[in-house]
C-alpha cells in the first residue's frame, strides 16, 4: 500500500505543482494518475521513490515513511518503468535487465539468469539477452523496461507513461501483456498516462487530476464512465463514455443458435440457411469465417474465400456488453458472432437483444438509487478501492 | 634530408620521442582534469557559461606567448619542457570541457532519470551510465586534441625544447628544405598514429557503437 499523505509539492518559484494530495494506492492493485498536463501526476509519481522532494506532507509505503529511507535503497525496492523505455544503451538486454540485481550485489550468473527468466516472462526471446538496446524495436524495448523493472521482484512498482511512445497496436499488446503479467504477479502499481482510455483499461482504481495538481475524483473506472463528479471530469473522460462503459458490464443473454454453411457449399445450401439473405460460414473446427450474401451465388458460384464479407467483429459468449454491441452492430447480416473460448461458434446477438439488457440494467441502476458512489468511500480525497484504512 | 638522417640518427630518434611524450602527456593529463570540469559544467548550469567561455579564452592564447610566460605562472625554468606539458594540457583542458559537458548534457532525460530510479548514487550514476555513454563524443573530442597537439609542440623548438620541430628551425637556418620537408612527413605520420590508436581505444570502450539493428 502508498499512502500519500497530503503531500504538497510548491517550487521555489512559487508554482504548485501538487497540491494536498491525499490518496491510497492498495496492494496489489493498479492505481492510474491520469490527467492533463500540468496536472502534476509525474510529480506525484516521482514524490514516491523520491525522485522529487516532497515540500510538505509525506508518503507512506506500508507503515515506512519514505522520507527516513535513504534514497538508493528506497528506489532499489521500488520498480520503475519511464516513457521511451530509458534502457542503457551501452549495456545489452541481459545487463540492463540486472541492472538493480548488480547494484543489490547479486553475483553476476545469478543476475543473468534472473535476466534471461524476466526475458521470457515479457514475451521477449532470450535471443536478444547479448543484443543492445539500439537493436530491438519500440515495442521490444518497453518490454525489457518492464523486465528490467520487475528484476529485483520489488513489490511496488511505478510507471510513467510507458506505453505512450509506441503504435497503437503495439500499446494495444503490450497493455493485454501487462494485465496479463498483473494477474501473476499482484505488484501494487501506481501508473501514470494522460490517456483516459487507457486509464479506463488498465486501472483498478483511476485518480484524475487536474491542473494545480488537486485530485478531481477518485473511482473505478466504471464509476468514473457513469458518474463523473464534474464538468472537469465530465469532459476529461470523454464525449462517448456512456458507451464506453458498457466495457464493465457483462451480458447475461442467451445466443441465438442459426444453421451455417461451409466452404463450398453451392446456392441452395446457403439460401436454405440464410437469415434476411445472409448466411454465416464456419471452417472446419467450426469457427466463423465470415457471412455470405445468398444473392451472390450466381450461376452455379460455390462459397469461396472471394465472397466472405470478415467485417464483423467477434465476440466472446461471455464478453461484455461494449463486444456484443460492437459485433452487433459491424456483422452486415447485423446479427453478431459470438463463440466460445476456442474460438468455435456458439450463436448470434442482435442489437436489439443487447439493447434490452442494457434497459434492463439501466432500470435496475434507477431504482437502486442512481450511481454506487456512495459504496466506495466518497469520490474525492481519501477514497479508495479498499476503503480508507 | 638523406644525410641527416644518416648522419644523426640518434637526434631523429630522440626528437621523436620528445614529440610523442610531450603530445600525449599533455592529452590524458587534460582528459583527467576535463572530465571532473565538464561534469561540474552539465551538472550545475549555471558554471556552464563561465567555464566554456574561459576556456575558449584560453584556446585563443597563441602557443608560443604561452610557452613563453609559463615559467613566471608556475616558477619552472625557461627551457624547461615541463613548460610544453602545462601549455598544452591547458590547451587539451579548454578544448575538452565543452565537450565532456555538451556529451553529458546530450545523454536522453529518460536514461538519465532511469539511472536515478533504479537507485544509482550521484557518483555511480556518473562512472557506470553517463561517461560511457559520453565516450563516443569525447573520443571526437579527444581527436581533434591529439591532433593539434603534435602541431603545438613543434612550435616549442622556438623555445629550445628539442623536438620533431626543431627539424623546422634547423632546416629553417641552415635553408635545407629536406629537413623541413622531413619534419612535416614525422609529424604527420606521428598525428595519424595517434589517431588510429585513440580511434582504436574508443572502439574497444564502444562495442554497442558498432551493434547494427538485424
Amino acid at each position: 500500500m502508498i499512502r500519500f499523505d497530503t503531500v504538497t509539492k510548491r517550487y521555489p518559484d512559487g508554482t504548485v505543482a501538487v497540491d494536498g494530495l491525499d490518496l491510497i494506492a492498495p496492494s496489489g492493485r493498479i492505481t492510474v494518475f491520469v490527467g492533463p498536463s500540468g496536472c502534476g501526476k509525474t510529480t506525484s509519481l516521482r514524490m514516491i521513490n523520491r525522485m522529487i522532494d516532497i515540500t510538505s506532507g509525506r508518503i507512506w509505503l506500508d507503515d515506512v515513511d519514505t522520507a527516513t529511507v535513504d534514497e538508493p535503497t528506497l528506489r532499489r525496492g521500488i520498480g520503475y518503468v519511464i516513457q521511451n523505455a530509458g534502457l542503457f544503451p551501452h549495456r545489452t538486454i541481459e545487463d540492463n535487465i540486472a541492472t538493480v540485481p548488480y547494484l543489490l550485489g547479486w553475483d553476476r550468473r545469478k543476475a543473468r539468469a534472473r535476466s534471461l527468466e524476466l526475458m521470457e516472462r515479457v514475451g521477449l526471446s532470450t535471443g536478444f539477452a547479448k543484443r543492445y538496446p539500439a537493436q530491438l524495436s519500440g515495442g521490444q524495448q518497453q518490454r525489457v523496461g518492464v523486465a528490467r523493472a520487475l528484476a529485483a521482484d520489488p513489490p511496488v512498482m511505478l510507471m510513467d507513461e510507458p506505453f505512450s511512445a509506441v503504435d497503437p497496436v503495439v500499446r494495444s499488446e503490450l497493455q493485454d501483456e501487462f494485465l496479463r503479467l498483473q494477474s501473476e504477479l499482484g505488484k501494487t502499481i501506481v501508473f501514470v498516462t494522460h490517456d483516459i482510455d487507457e486509464a479506463v483499461k488498465l486501472g483498478d482504481q483511476i485518480a484524475v487530476l487536474r491542473v494545480g495538481g488537486v485530485l478531481a475524483q477518485l473511482a473505478t473506472p466504471d464509476e468514473l464512465l457513469t458518474d463523473p463528479v464534474d464538468d472537469f471530469v465530465a469532459g476529461f473522460v470523454g464525449r462517448d463514455r456512456g458507451y464506453r462503459a458498457l466495457a464493465f458490464s457483462s451480458a447475461a443473454l442467451t445466443p441465438t443458435d442459426e444453421p451455417t454453411v461451409s466452404l463450398g457449399d453451392d446456392a441452395r445450401a446457403v439460401a436454405a440457411v440464410a437469415q434476411h439473405g445472409w448466411a454465416l460460414a464456419l471452417d472446419g473446427d467450426h469457427r466463423p469465417i465470415g457471412w455470405v450474401r445468398a444473392a451472390a451465388l450466381t450461376d452455379g458460384k460455390v462459397v469461396g474465400p472471394d465472397l466472405l464479407h470478415r467485417g464483423g467483429t467477434v465476440a466472446p459468449a461471455s464478453g461484455t456488453l461494449r463486444e456484443l454491441l460492437d459485433a452487433s452492430l459491424s456483422a452486415p447480416s447485423g446479427r453478431g458472432v459470438l463463440v466460445d473460448e476456442s474460438g468455435a461458434f456458439v450463436g448470434t446477438v442482435t442489437a436489439a437483444e443487447v439493447a434490452t439488457v442494457i434497459d434492463d440494467e439501466l432500470a435496475e441502476r434507477r431504482e437502486s438509487g442512481g450511481n454506487r458512489r456512495g459504496e466506495y468511500g466518497g469520490h474525492g480525497a481519501g477514497g479508495s478501492i479498499g476503503g480508507p484504512e | 634530408m638523406i644525410d641527416f638522417i644518416r648522419d644523426r640518427p640518434d637526434d631523429l630518434i630522440a626528437w621523436t620521442w620528445a614529440h610523442v611524450w610531450l603530445s600525449v602527456l599533455p592529452i590524458v593529463l587534460g582528459l583527467v582534469i576535463a572530465v571532473p570540469l565538464g561534469w561540474v559544467a552539465a551538472r550545475y548550469r549555471w558554471t556552464y557559461p563561465p567555464l566554456t567561455n574561459l576556456a575558449g579564452l584560453l584556446y585563443t592564447i597563441p602557443s608560443l606567448a604561452l610557452f613563453v610566460v609559463m615559467p613566471s605562472v608556475i616558477g619552472t625554468k625557461i627551457l624547461s619542457p615541463i613548460n610544453v606539458v602545462v601549455a598544452l594540457t591547458v590547451y587539451t583542458v579548454a578544448l575538452l570541457v565543452r565537450v565532456v559537458a555538451d556529451a553529458l548534457n546530450a545523454i536522453s532525460p529518460e536514461v538519465r532519470a532511469s539511472a536515478t530510479a533504479m537507485g544509482f548514487t550521484g557518483f555511480g550514476r556518473f562512472l557506470r551510465v553517463e561517461l560511457p555513454i559520453a565516450v563516443p563524443v569525447i573520443v571526437a573530442g579527444l581527436r581533434v586534441a591529439a591532433v593539434s597537439n603534435v602541431s603545438l609542440v613543434s612550435v616549442a623548438a622556438l623555445i629550445g625544447v628539442s623536438q620533431l620541430g626543431s627539424l623546422f628551425t634547423e632546416g629553417f637556418q641552415r635553408n635545407v628544405l629536406g629537413l623541413v620537408l622531413l619534419g612535416i612527413v614525422l609529424c604527420l605520420l606521428l598525428a595519424l598514429v595517434l589517431d588510429v590508436l585513440i580511434v582504436a581505444a574508443g572502439r574497444l570502450l564502444t562495442p554497442w557503437q558498432r551493434a547494427v539493428r538485424s
